[in-house]
């Protein structure tokens, strides 16, 4: 049998890629640090002082946005600080647990850290002064699957970053 | 670069035309579920000249292990033949190949000269005693023979199922390392199979949920390089991305195109608020498509363009609502005990696909338009985020194993349930898109 072939010419590109740099990026994350001087925890100005005394986070029931008590002390004294130390700003982060989808769960972390600073504006602290950025569940604290960690990795941190300094 | 061209064998186009058209008595219903897979031999390949026996080898085994890997079709090992295939123009023994029961035969020829890889293969039909439409060759380039092994299994699959195939596509994912409190992620793309993984990204910056443009050139994704979730569009050739959208105080996040290739459908959050809204990457107009307290995310058109399917929890739970692509009322769909999220329109436009969240599992399944005959193809501690082979017959979908050395792998099933099977990458590996089959 002879074989006689009729080219369709159906051609393709292939993509070769490379690697691309992405320029860096923002130098918070999980553990609420920025590139700040955080100073001693005994200056009550000092940033160390908010993360460590008045404390950074507040912690969210499942799938909820809503500010327990204890989270509206927290705020409360959060607030307070930052009216007194008009230097800074600051960066509310929103996270979720791992039990549930990645999309919902920025969305999810995007509520909490909005109910932060909305707390924070009806205590006197400028609209300005306050972003939110949610990390959804790309950031968990704790790793275990259990209630335990889930409980501390639902949370919010407020990351104080210099007025200064843009 | 490679370039792949496609021509029929045996002379005349008229015939081939008729060949195609009576398809024989062989012949896969996917649909209805295979339980016993279709006996099929592949004898390596006829190597001509000393330097196409490797390649020729190769090619012949990846073509049937693409076929066996669908669950639709089992290879009778070559231990098995009574009859060698020496020269691909001589007739059939159609006697021996019933003899050791392979219902399809495919056979070929390999040939190297230079830079240029020639196949060509056919098709029969065993117990009828017929070739199985028309023979046809693919050339190339000799380091392309991956893609033309995928798509001479392509053309088996479809000749034999009736339907379109999947083999010559690729998968863009979410590359990972590191434990789960300290992960980098980075974009990758490869092959459907796990083979030929490139690096799109680096790990500086969290990026997520990769997706496909309808030509499979571009590719959307989530990047947390300005600090801030943005969508970004990425050319894949080229490796050159920029962000899309980019307003202080906001988020963007979920990107996906509409089948025009152009308008891009995501979640922002504003003011507030989750909501989904469209952008023209052209000209940068945006419009709001949901205005509600609820989180309303991971849109997805259907292939006509004409409507989006997308998780709302304006009910109180993530719930699966269809609306039209401009926007206005939204009709709920699932209605099952638990949670669904991240829906996913076919591209036959029969069925979505979600995630399922109930009694602490997660499940992906699929649905029909209108939400009846919810089907849950599978079970696990976390299992999320479905995308479709181009023909909307398989799924692939990211697996979670528990607790604090929990990692993510790629798997993929059937839209029966059949046919789990792992994909295999060099890393830990998430959030998985199908492209369309290349052309």
């Amino acid at each position: 049998m002879t074989i006689l072939s009729k080219l369709l010419a159906v051609s393709l590109v292939l993509g070769i890629a490379g690697c691309t740099n992405a320029t860096g990026g923002f130098g918070s994350g999980s553990d609420g640090s920025s590139n700040l001087d955080a100073g001693l925890v005994s200056d009550q100005t000092s940033p160390a002082y908010f993360q460590k005394a008045i404390g950074d986070r507040v912690l969210f029931p499942v799938d909820q946005a809503t500010l327990t008590d204890e989270a509206r002390t927290i705020l409360v004294a959060q607030a307070d600080w930052m009216s007194l130390n008009t230097d800074y700003k600051a960066i509310i982060e929103g996270h979720a647990d791992e039990q549930g989808t990645r999309e919902y769960n920025i969305g999810l972390g995007a509520r909490r850290a909005d109910a932060v600073r909305e707390f924070l504006i009806s205590r006197g602290v400028a609209g300005n002064r306050l972003q939110v950025v949610s990390y959804g569940k790309e950031r968990p604290l704790e790793i275990c699957s259990e209630e335990s960690c889930y409980s501390k990795n639902r949370r919010s941190v407020t990351v104080l970053a210099s007025n200064l300094t843009g | 670069m490679m370039k792949v061209l496609v021509g029929i064998l045996a002379g005349l186009v008229l015939m081939s035309a008729q060949a195609m058209a009576q398809s024989g008595p062989l012949r896969i219903e996917i649909t209805e579920g295979v339980i016993e897979p279709l006996p099929f031999a592949v004898p390596d390949f006829v190597p001509d000249g000393a330097s196409a026996s490797e390649i020729s080898a190769q090619l012949s085994r990846l073509v049937a292990s693409d076929l066996s890997g669908t669950g639709l079709f089992r290879e009778v090992p070559a231990s098995a033949y009574i009859s060698k295939v020496t020269d691909f123009s001589a007739p059939v023994q159609y006697a021996d190949w019933k003899a050791i029961n392979a219902q399809a035969l495919i056979t070929g020829s390999v040939k190297v000269s230079g830079s240029r890889l020639t196949v060509q293969f056919r098709i029969y039909d065993v117990f009828s005693g017929d070739e199985l439409g028309t023979g046809l060759q693919f050339v190339g380039a000799p380091d392309g023979w991956r893609r033309m092994a995928h798509k001479v299994a392509d053309v088996v699959y479809s000749r034999i199922t009736g339907e379109g195939s999947y083999f010559d596509s690729r998968v863009v994912f979410v590359s990972e390392t590191g434990p789960k409190n300290d992960r980098h992620k980075r974009l990758a793309i490869m092959d459907y199979d796990g083979a030929n993984v490139q690096y799109l990204t680096d790990s500086a910056a969290i990026v997520l949920a990769p997706r496909f443009s309808p030509t499979g050139d571009r590719v959307l994704y989530t990047s947390y390089e300005t600090g801030f979730p943005r969508i970004y569009v990425l050319d894949v050739g080229k490796v050159e991305r920029r962000v899309l959208e980019e307003q202080d105080g906001t988020m963007s996040f979920a990107p996906r195109f509409a089948p025009d290739g152009r308008t891009v459908v995501y979640s922002l959050y504003k003011g507030g608020t989750t909501d989904i809204y469209t952008l023209d990457i052209n000209n940068g107009k945006s419009k709001r498509l949901t205005n509600a307290t609820s989180i309303d995310t991971a849109p997805s058109y259907s292939p006509d363009g004409k409507q989006i399917v997308f998780e709302s929890d304006r009910s109180g739970t993530q719930q699966l609502y269809i609306m039209s692509a401009s926007g206005g009322e939204a009709r709920r769909i699932s209605f099952g005990q638990g949670r669904y999220g991240t829906p996913v329109w076919s591209p036959r436009g029969d069925l979505i696909a979600f995630t399922k969240q109930s009694k602490g599992r997660f499940h992906i399944g699929v649905m029909r338009v209108d939400g009846s005959e919810e089907r849950l193809l599978t079970a696990s501690f976390l299992d999320e985020g479905p995308t479709w082979a181009p023909n909307g017959r398989v799924i692939m979908f990211t697996r979670e194993t528990q607790g604090a050395k929990g990692r993510a792998s790629l798997y993929s099933v059937d839209i029966t349930g059949r046919n789990l099977r792992p994909v295999r990458t060099p890393e830990g590996a998430s959030d998985p898109a199908w492209s369309p089959l290349q052309k």
